[in-house]
């Protein structure tokens, strides 16, 4: 009886896990056939849906189809400026919630929270809106969407920086105020760098959001045309396989940056 | 430590400038938006004249839409819970030195455009793609059938898109529950799915709410998976308002059916926020 009851809760724990694993793969399957299709040949046939042939034309091709290329470079210009300015103006604001008290301090709570749980079609219909009424609706381009991006990345940036800040050791400051530091020491040589690991995640999360974002940005972007907005446009017409070379690109390096990311930390605390 | 009484202001000020100028002041424009007079246009301009009517209007044109959203965003919202807390339950008790990996193999999938993944999906569930031959094999589905194009579609592209939302806090949750809690059920004999249904999912709740609240909230306003992986007969409410708004220019429509929406998840979220309250008081 006790080795029977054993047998079925070894099975019990592992089938928890077994099962688990079962969601990733679910989640892995498409970025495998995104993976795969990058090495699609299907230039004699006119189905987009199936694996022809191998090939490495499309890596070696990357920017054949026509935009393409221009529309990842927009989008990488986008991310990266709004990614500076959401990321000071969030450290700061995150340092302001942390660290002070003032008026107003828990509104500012409520509406850092909102964007986050807003429906993206809301926000940036609102935007839109905003923009005709101010009579910018003849002028969206790069500076709407930038300023879109900017204002939903920043809820991001700010809860992000906040977790870490709020899990910071007071008494290394203290410690290094009793050893005479000044003030501007004290921030640059102990808090800042015991911040900089919350602020970096901010600044990747942020650029991720910008780059991938759609629905806000397909509302207020005029005939600029973005990397997502690039390919919403040619989901219609039949995908060039370039796509899924940009996207298995976009995968790789993000993972890089992850995983370098873990490897550095574990070196530097080792337990 | 010194501090100036004004730097708190100083530092919070270009973020809620930002966020008031960008975020707050829209939903006025939104809602005024919503009363314009609908015979205006972008060419001749729009006038605020208080036409209530938009949102009857809106209503009774494109009920279906909003009624459809809400269900796929349920149901999505449903399986995710279901597929969501296997895996978070898996990393959080059973993975052992692979928590980790499983981790970062969870948040993974966001590396890949959004609309990259879904267009995967849209040839994954092709008519000739292997998952509709395997079901034809086993005669789950018939020679004819397909999966694009059907409410199935959609809701597993909301599922999949929206899964690491609900996965991650759920874990955060999970993670932090006392094991001993559960041990010391199982001591007072409390059968393992007793122990579960009494300690852990209880104490999950949180994790389980915002888990919830992460996933129905985009879910009910997207509109990529509908257009990608539907026909015209699973457009949802999002379709509508980006056509109308990119499209047809039709303004007041649009601004009254995107309020509407708002003021359904915030009614729903204040519902269920207040009920998930209560129940774990009980």
């Amino acid at each position: 009886m006790n080795v029977l009851h054993r047998v079925g809760r070894w099975i019990g724990e592992h089938l928890v896990l077994a099962a688990g694993v079962l969601v990733l793969v679910y989640m892995f399957v498409p970025i495998a056939v995104v993976m795969l299709m990058s090495f699609n040949d299907n230039s004699k046939s006119r189905n987009v849906y199936a694996f022809r042939d191998f090939t490495w034309h499309n890596w070696a091709n990357v920017c054949q189809p026509d935009g393409m290329c221009e529309a990842v470079l927009r989008s990488v210009v986008i991310g990266l400026s709004a990614t500076l300015v959401a990321t000071i103006l969030g450290t700061l604001a995150a340092f302001a919630l942390v660290r002070h008290r003032f008026l107003g301090r828990s509104s500012m709570n409520t509406i850092i929270f909102l964007p986050m749980a807003s429906p993206e079609i809301v926000m940036g219909s609102s935007l839109l809106a905003l923009f005709v009424s101010a009579g910018f609706g003849g002028r969206l381009g790069m500076v709407t969407i930038f300023i879109a991006h900017v204002m939903f990345c920043l809820s991001f940036v700010i809860v992000t920086v906040k977790a870490r800040l709020a899990g910071l050791d007071g008494n290394l400051e203290e410690a290094a105020m009793d050893l005479y530091a000044s003030e501007s020491t004290t921030f640059w040589r102990v808090t800042f760098p015991l911040v900089f690991p919350g602020i970096a995640a901010a600044a990747l999360l942020s650029f991720s959001l910008s780059f991938d974002d759609f629905i806000i940005t397909n509302l207020n972007a005029g005939q600029t045309v973005t990397f997502p907005m690039y390919v919403w446009g040619v989901a219609q017409r039949g995908i060039p396989m370039q796509v899924n070379v940009i996207g298995t690109i976009m995968f790789l390096v993000a993972l890089a940056i992850v995983v370098g990311n873990m490897l550095a930390t574990r070196r530097k605390q080792p337990a | 430590m010194r501090r100036g009484r004004f730097t708190g202001y100083w530092l919070m000020l270009p973020a809620a400038l930002w966020l008031g100028v960008f975020f707050v002041i829209p939903f006025y424009s939104l809602l005024a938006t919503s009363l314009y007079d609908p015979e205006g246009s972008v060419l001749t301009g729009y006038d605020v004249t208080w036409h209530v009517a938009n949102f009857a209007d809106a209503l009774r044109e494109h009920a279906d839409e909003l009624w459809r959203s809400l269900w796929y965003a349920g149901v999505a919202t449903v399986i995710c819970a279901v597929l969501g807390y296997v895996l978070a339950y898996a990393i959080a008790f059973k993975a052992g030195r692979w928590r980790n990996v499983m981790l970062v193999l969870v948040i993974a999938p966001f590396f890949t455009s959004f609309l990259v993944r879904t267009l995967s999906w849209k040839l994954i569930l092709a008519d000739d793609g292997f998952v509709v031959d395997f079901l034809q094999t086993l005669h789950l589905m018939g020679e004819d059938d397909r999966l694009l194009a059907t409410p199935v579609a959609v809701i597993a592209g909301l599922v999949y898109n929206f899964l690491p939302f609900m996965v991650l806090p759920l874990y955060a949750s999970l993670e932090k529950i006392d094991v001993r809690l559960i041990e010391a059920a199982g001591d007072l004999y409390a059968s393992p799915a007793r122990g579960f249904w009494k300690v852990t999912l209880p104490l999950s709740m949180p994790g389980l709410v915002a888990g919830t609240l992460l996933t129905f909230i985009p879910s009910a306003g997207d509109y990529i998976n509908a257009q990608l992986l539907g026909s015209t007969n699973q457009r949802m409410v999002g379709n509508v308002i980006q056509d109308l708004f990119t499209n047809t220019g039709d303004y007041a429509t649009a601004g009254a059916l995107s309020v509407t929406l708002m003021v359904i998840i915030v009614a729903m979220v204040v519902l269920y926020i207040r009920k998930a309250g209560t129940e774990e008081l009980l």
